[in-house]
């Protein structure tokens, strides 16, 4: 292969010896310490302080800096740049420094664990971080696995070991290791590839007392991993530290961004344009008066030597910079930082989505995604462990014509069974599995009465499988079922009395109803797809020979003898009920056989088995042979259960127009079964493609005649009469997702209300999501809990992990992660919501203040001959955004709720502003700046008008610029303070205080800054003194403050109030009806009860026939390999997509 | 964020159920709902319309007369004199006949108006030293930088009050005499002291030390006088000597640079303590005499007297009661459109239906 073609060129090549540190440190390989800190005490400051400064936001207030330090230039004191600057570099710097402080004592943490290393012959406890490559390490059960090591040798049969990929009690995977080396005297070479992040590959050799052995993945244990039911294990380091492959993949997580971050740097690029526009005026209006009036004021004001009109406008330009820069102010980016961190706490404090049994809350791992969870258009979602538990559960059954499972009450009503219905008490059954249950107690009766078909039933249960158990400790059964569904009928035999207990090669042996009994097993006739039955030949402990067959039932039917044919019209009933209880059923039959009549069949089939070309062909023919008249003995129903709370969840989400997209590595049938389940696809539906062709062209003509049939030729409508549902399989999809068929694809997906792609590779997940992020322009979001669902999570804009199930690979690369399905409804519409509405309210609020404030300055320029001359006091300047207005922002955008949770949730409508992008917008931008424009206009020239020609009520001056500023500045925070009002939604007490606690802060600093004392101390800093308290005690002054107000607010109030009478929105009805209290959120029925009969509960791989008779059933195929980590798209499915049904 | 939370137990991550935490907070949400706009329309509309009639009613009864001196009457040869600022040594006297049509009854401010004078230019408005104003020392001999070039003169002497605004200050002189229908000549008397802020008087502006020996004159010893005034600053007050150095009134008054380019600064109070001024400024014909010595001809500038009389709520000004009577207009015509609106829409409730 390429990688070994790499390998053998590569002259990185790794080259080491075990036991001979001497020797390997002569390669200087990392050892395993690692670092993950990014800063040491010295470096910090200097290191952090570049890393700032190369911010766009913060490199232009460097630059403005150093334009105010240009005395021709400079219209504003360097304090009012200085302070705000100072504090965002101070509050980031103390950000880095508590996250790196962090990261020195995990890394210190992870460093100093210890662990055995076998040092000249002898195991001696090293700390993690002394260990080289090359060493020998001795891991212990539960034990972190220190490095990536070569396995050598462990205590387990055959030298298997468990391990565990995550902390969490997940997926156990075992693996095996071939070479049984006397360790203490190794003296082996290992070459192999130099560190790289591959996950699935492994390529080296070892060489060993002359022999050389290759050596694959399947050898080697990851860091990252622990190790599990396996006392022990030694293994060779070959990758330490930094070098290892967990390493080798962490900090490569894609940056994410939203469309409001999008949004923002395209308007702050058209700021910063229309800064240099507004500049660009004011110096023009100098330049021209300069020249008409500057030149005759310059007895009052001589110029400096050389500089005439031009040379002013220029510096002009500048100055104006520098006193407009307020347009784009620094406080900005901090602010918004500050609000998305605080409703990413809000989503970490949320107990409506702590999950108790798993005691894990949601968690915020990405902390500036926020408010983009308002705006999902399209959901994709993994089935298996997201949607559904991955827990099989065997729920009811038909025996001879009888059903049992279901719970009625006294009344012979049905009662839906709950968590406290009462379960049945299996104690008489001393190796029953404690965590089964059922609730009928008929079944129970009637095992322990004798029916003998009940114990048939049972019977061929307990034998007809190819599971294999594990008695670790007398009596404690473990099984390694090959698909949940196999699992979980074994299970019920067990606890219904029929224990399988283990099994040989020749033998299957039970404990029937305490009885042992072993079984000979003479053939197993294997599932595969197209059979979808399989069968076991037994004989009795009595000799007596039966053939027991399970399977689909309409192929069972097929095979049975004709007396059967009563029971088969009752059975199917009740499989019709079960199918539509979404129940995954089996039809259950037996045989029993003639002694000569099988040793014939065994001939043939012998010769089948070992006759070279055809030998499936020949093999089916055979079973089929022996697989008729059959006599039924009923039917087995097992539920996939649904996570809670999934079909109101998507019905939730398909309210607020959400498309929800399940891409699953289900076959067919199960995902469609699952779609069904969870209301996704539906009864009512008009119609549901089903796209499952082999061909290119076959797949564009079945995309096509969808469309052509609909007349439905454009993208971008998604309008069509009638409900419709999609579902795709993995090969066609790989061809629809070719260039040329990728638009066809989306138009036909877009048409329907649900979609349902199976049998997909995590790379083609990656692409789905992919492809409707680039053509429908929508904010996707991804959601799963395995390693497959890795590459999804980090394509779509937002990525959620459901943690606590499987493993926390999908957990580690998502932006949320939550315990249950369920709580996606709340993280989008409740959070999600809300915080979409803070943000856009914080910057519709934020943009508002701030081009109102600097647009006064605009038109002052017109009076003070375009000189640069500020309306408002330096200091006014330079706290506004940090004191007088910060907090009642950020009170606002982190409290404000439009409506309640509850009423969320009755109406997710209310979501669908935030897709359409209604609240943020270009178009909403330039309506702030109109109404910016409007007020700063109001703010100037109300007060120029009163102002300019009056004095105060005792005859002395008012219209100096003094007053005037303290004035303006006034009108000005008053009126945006109001404003502020007018915008918050919910008045907590929080909001309250941060508002009149800010108004109460300006006037108290304004007084301090403007007193005696501050101005006798710095005299040249404070020059305002006396301004508070001789215009501030003026009647025209607090009546232009209250005109001012009254002009600014109140066409606002007037335009939002037309347009609640005239156009209100849904936001605005749900606001006016909720006077009275949401009703509770009503019960859904658990399932709707159709007519559709389910898939049949088989995997949908061929069987374990082969080892489990072949006798070497203990070397199982590896079942999964440890993917821990983020993986990279290039990643086979084969590996990733082991945990659906095998 | 990732924080896991100390301690074990099976709930041991569970949040705390606080109701900031749950967002739960109690919160009071005010909607823009027909009970509470349009009262408040109406509310408001009432309210300026009576405080635009009170404020129109005060202001109907106060008086202002402005008197255009800048080449007025015989002041055209000064005018015309003052175009080249360099000839400020020359004096020259002219004066402008007025009348006053209206009693100005009780208290009568005079004021100088300046047009198209630009106190606010940035650059004029930084050149001067606050510190040196305040009577320090240091700054008395070594002016702020900020003063250039007004800070040195052209034999490198401190200039004090250093800096362009102090250089300009206004320096006509004037003097307003009655002419009663007798023919008789009355000086109209004024305060020209108590002019400016307290604070700026008592705090902003302060000699350099003084005591019994140490006159104000040996204060500003080693400084010289800003280039266009014909006095220095310790003897701009040829009569109150306590008015003198920087805490003269009309300095003062000038220093508070005014924010527009058209402004009016007070010159004096009428003194109604006697003679036909005790009821205020009686109407007749008067005559306003002036030094001329400001020039206004090159920044194409106007100069005038201005007599005005105070209200209740500031200063003699049409423009608050106006405003205030339009804007209760508005909103009154808006008040009516959105009932209107309201009762052909809103009312029925249809379109608060789902």
């Amino acid at each position: 292969s390429c990688c070994l073609f790499l390998y053998f060129i590569s002259s990185e090549e790794r080259h080491l010896r075990a036991n001979d540190r001497e020797f390997n440190l002569s390669f200087k390989y990392a050892n395993n310490a690692i670092k993950t800190s990014k800063y040491n005490v010295f470096t910090f400051l200097p290191l952090n302080l570049f890393e700032q400064f190369q911010r766009l936001a913060n490199a232009y207030f460097v630059f403005l800096l150093i334009l105010q330090l240009i005395p021709q230039i400079s219209s504003l004191s360097w304090f009012t740049t200085v302070v705000p600057l100072l504090l965002v570099l101070s509050i980031t710097l103390a950000k880095d420094l508590s996250d790196d402080i962090t990261r020195h004592k995990n890394d210190n943490h992870v460093n100093n664990r210890k662990v055995e290393v076998l040092i000249n012959g002898e195991l001696k406890s090293e700390k993690w971080m002394n260990v080289q490559v090359g060493d020998i390490v001795k891991l212990e059960n539960n034990e972190f696995v220190t490095a990536d090591l070569l396995l050598l040798s462990s205590s387990e049969p055959l030298n298997l070991i468990y391990i565990e990929t995550a902390e969490l009690d997940g997926l156990v995977s075992n693996r095996f290791i071939k070479y049984s080396i006397s360790i203490l005297y190794i003296s082996g070479e290992v070459r192999c590839e130099p560190p790289n992040n591959r996950l699935d590959k492994f390529t080296g050799t070892l060489t060993m007392r002359g022999e050389t052995f290759a050596l694959d993945n399947e050898r080697i244990l990851l860091r990252g991993c622990t190790l599990r039911n396996t006392e022990w294990c030694f293994g060779l380091v070959v990758f330490g530290g930094p070098d290892t492959k967990l390493m080798q993949n962490s900090g490569k997580s894609v940056f994410k961004r939203t469309s409001i971050d999008h949004l923002m740097n395209v308007l702050v690029m058209f700021i910063f344009g229309f800064l240099a526009f507004m500049c660009t005026i004011l110096s023009i209006g100098n330049a021209i008066w300069e020249y008409q009036e500057g030149n005759s004021f310059i007895t009052f004001l001589p110029r400096a030597d050389g500089a005439n009109a031009s040379l002013s406008a220029f510096l002009t330009f500048w100055s104006y910079v520098i006193i407009l820069n307020t347009v784009v102010p620094i406080s900005l980016y901090v602010s918004v930082e500050i609000l998305r961190l605080g409703n990413s706490y809000f989503i970490d404090w949320d107990r409506k989505m702590y999950h108790v049994k798993s005691d894990t809350p949601a968690q915020a791992r990405t902390t500036t995604l926020n408010e983009e969870l308002g705006q999902i258009k399209y959901i994709f979602s993994d089935k298996t462990g997201t949607l559904t538990q991955n827990i099989m559960t065997f729920n009811r059954c038909s025996i001879n014509g009888k059903s049992y499972g279901e719970v009625v009450d006294f009344a012979g009503q049905r009662v839906e069974v709950t968590e406290k219905t009462e379960k049945i008490d299996f104690s008489w059954n001393s190796l029953a599995d404690s965590k089964f249950c059922f609730h009928d107690h008929k079944l129970v009766e009637a095992v322990k009465s004798g029916s003998p078909e009940v114990r048939a039933f049972f019977r061929l249960l307990a034998l007809c499988h190819t599971v294999m158990a594990e008695e670790k400790t007398e009596g404690e059964l473990f099984y390694q079922a090959q698909s949940p569904d196999e699992g979980a009928l074994v299970t019920a035999a067990r606890n219904f009395g029929f224990v399988f207990r283990s099994r040989t090669p020749e033998t299957i042996s039970l404990v029937e109803m305490g009885v042992p009994t072993t079984y000979e097993l003479l053939a197993v006739l294997d599932f595969n797809n197209v059979r979808k039955r399989m069968s076991v030949i037994v004989r009795s402990p009595e000799g007596k020979l039966t053939l027991f067959c399970k399977g689909a039932d309409t192929i069972i039917y097929e095979r049975l003898h004709p007396s059967s044919s009563k029971l088969m019209e009752v059975t199917t009933e009740h499989l019709n009920e079960y199918a539509g209880e979404g129940l995954r059923t089996l039809a259950l039959a037996y045989k029993d056989l003639d002694e000569d009549e099988f040793e014939k069949w065994k001939e043939r089939h012998h010769e089948a088995s070992t006759s070279l070309e055809d030998r499936e062909a020949k093999l089916d023919t055979i079973y089929e042979e022996i697989e008729k008249d059959l006599l039924l003995l009923g039917a087995s129903a097992v539920e996939d259960k649904l996570q809670d709370g999934v079909p109101q969840t998507i019905e939730q989400l398909a309210k607020a127009d959400i498309k929800i997209w399940v891409l699953t590595g289900d076959k067919q049938e199960t995902a469609e079964n699952i779609g069904y389940s969870c209301n996704m696809l539906r009864e009512e539906m008009k119609e549901i493609f089903i796209v499952a062709a082999n061909t290119a062209e076959e797949v564009r003509e079945e995309l096509k005649s969808r469309l052509l049939g609909k007349k439905s030729q454009v993208v971008e409508d998604e309008k069509v009469d009638g409900e419709y549902g999609l579902v795709i399989n993995g090969h066609s999809l790989a061809f629809a997702l070719q260039k040329d068929m990728q638009l066809e694809l989306l138009r036909t997906a877009c048409m329907c209300q649900a979609v349902i792609c199976c049998r997909v590779t995590p790379l083609q997940k990656a692409q789905v999501v992919e492809l409707v992020k680039k053509h429908k322009k929508a904010v996707t979001l991804a959601i799963g809990d395995g390693a497959n669902d890795v590459s999804m999570i980090k394509t779509a804009h937002i990525g959620v992990g459901i943690s606590g199930q499987e493993g926390m690979q999908a957990v580690l690369s998502s932006d949320f992660s939550f315990a249950q399905f369920r709580y996606l409804q709340r993280l989008l519409l409740v959070h999600g919501r809300w915080s979409y509405l803070r943000m856009c309210k914080f910057l519709r609020y934020f943009f508002y203040k701030n081009f109102t404030f600097t647009f006064v300055h605009f038109w002052y320029g017109f009076f003070c001959g375009f000189s640069a001359q500020t309306v408002y006091d330096e200091w006014f300047i330079t706290l506004y955004n940090l004191v007088y207005t910060a907090l009642p922002v950020i009170g606002l955008s982190i409290f404000d709720q439009d409506v309640n949770d509850r009423w969320s949730f009755q109406y997710p409508q209310l979501y669908a502003p935030g897709q359409l992008n209604q609240y943020f917008s270009k178009m909403a931008f330039a309506r702030i700046l109109l109404h910016s424009c409007y007020s700063s206009l109001v703010l100037f020239f109300i007060p120029w008008a009163a102002m300019c020609d009056t004095v105060r009520d005792d005859g002395k001056d008012i219209a100096d610029y003094q007053s005037f500023a303290l004035l303006a500045q006034t009108c000005l925070l008053i009126a945006v303070s109001v404003q502020m009002g007018l915008d918050t939604y919910y008045w907590t007490a929080v909001n309250q205080f941060f508002l009149w606690g800010s108004l109460s802060v300006y006037f108290a600093v304004t007084f301090t800054m403007y007193s005696n004392g501050m101005y006798l101390i710095f005299t040249s800093s404070f020059p305002f003194i006396g301004t508070a308290r001789n215009s501030l005690n003026q009647p025209n002054v607090w009546l232009t403050i209250f005109l001012t107000t009254i002009l600014c607010i109140l066409p606002v109030v007037a335009k939002r109030f037309l347009f609640i009478q005239l156009k209100p929105t849904i936001n605005d009805k749900v606001r006016q009806a909720k006077a009275v209290p949401p009703p509770l959120p009503r019960k859904f029925p658990r399932r709707r009860i159709s007519t559709r009969r389910s898939g049949y509960a088989f995997s949908h791989a061929r069987g374990y026939g082969d080892l489990v008779t072949s006798g070497r059933f203990l070397r199982i195929p590896v079942k999964s390999r440890p993917a821990l980590f983020p993986h990279t798209d290039t990643m086979h499915t084969e590996t990733l997509d082991n945990k659906i049904t095998y | 964020m990732g924080k896991k939370q100390a301690g074990t137990g099976p709930l041991s991550r569970r949040p705390d159920n606080s109701a900031f935490k749950q967002q739960r907070l109690p919160a009071w949400s005010p909607s823009l709902t027909p009970q509470t706009v349009l009262p408040t329309f109406y509310i408001l509309s009432l309210v300026c319309l009576l405080l635009g009639i009170w404020l129109l009613i005060t202001v109907e009864y106060t008086y202002e007369l402005k008197v255009d001196y800048t080449d007025a009457g015989t002041c055209e040869q000064c005018f015309n004199l003052r175009k080249h600022a360099i000839d400020s040594s020359t004096p020259c006297k002219c004066t402008v006949s007025f009348h006053v049509p209206k009693t100005f009854p009780g208290d009568v401010f005079f004021y100088y108006g300046l047009r198209n004078f630009h106190q606010n230019l940035r650059r004029y408005m930084d050149s001067r030293d606050d510190a040196q104003m305040v009577g320090r020392k240091n700054n008395l001999k070594a002016p702020s930088s900020y003063c250039a070039p007004f800070d040195y003169d052209a034999n490198g002497k401190p200039i004090a009050p250093c800096g362009a605004v102090a250089n300009s200050m206004f320096n006509d002189s004037l003097t307003v005499m009655y002419n009663p229908t007798d023919g008789s000549k009355i000086q109209v008397p004024l305060y020209r002291k108590g002019i400016a802020w307290y604070t700026d008087k008592n705090v902003k502006f302060r000699n350099p030390p003084t005591n019994n020996t140490f006159s104000l004159q040996q204060a500003f010893e080693g400084t010289t006088r800003p280039l266009y005034w014909q006095r220095p600053v310790y003897e701009l007050d040829d009569i109150d000597s306590n008015n003198n150095g920087f805490i003269n009134d009309d300095l003062i008054v000038w220093m508070r640079e005014a924010a527009f380019p058209n402004f009016k600064k007070l010159y004096g109070v009428l003194n109604r303590a006697q003679g036909p001024f005790t009821e205020g400024l009686p109407a007749g014909n008067y005559t306003l005499s002036i030094n001329y010595n400001f020039p206004v001809e090159p920044f194409r500038g106007r100069k005038e007297l201005v007599i005005s009389m105070v209200t209740w709520f500031g200063g003699q000004n049409y423009f608050l009661p106006i405003a205030y009577l339009v804007t209760s207009g508005l909103i009154l015509v808006t008040a009516v459109v959105l009932t209107t609106v309201f009762v052909k829409v809103g009312k029925k409730g249809k379109n608060m239906e789902e």
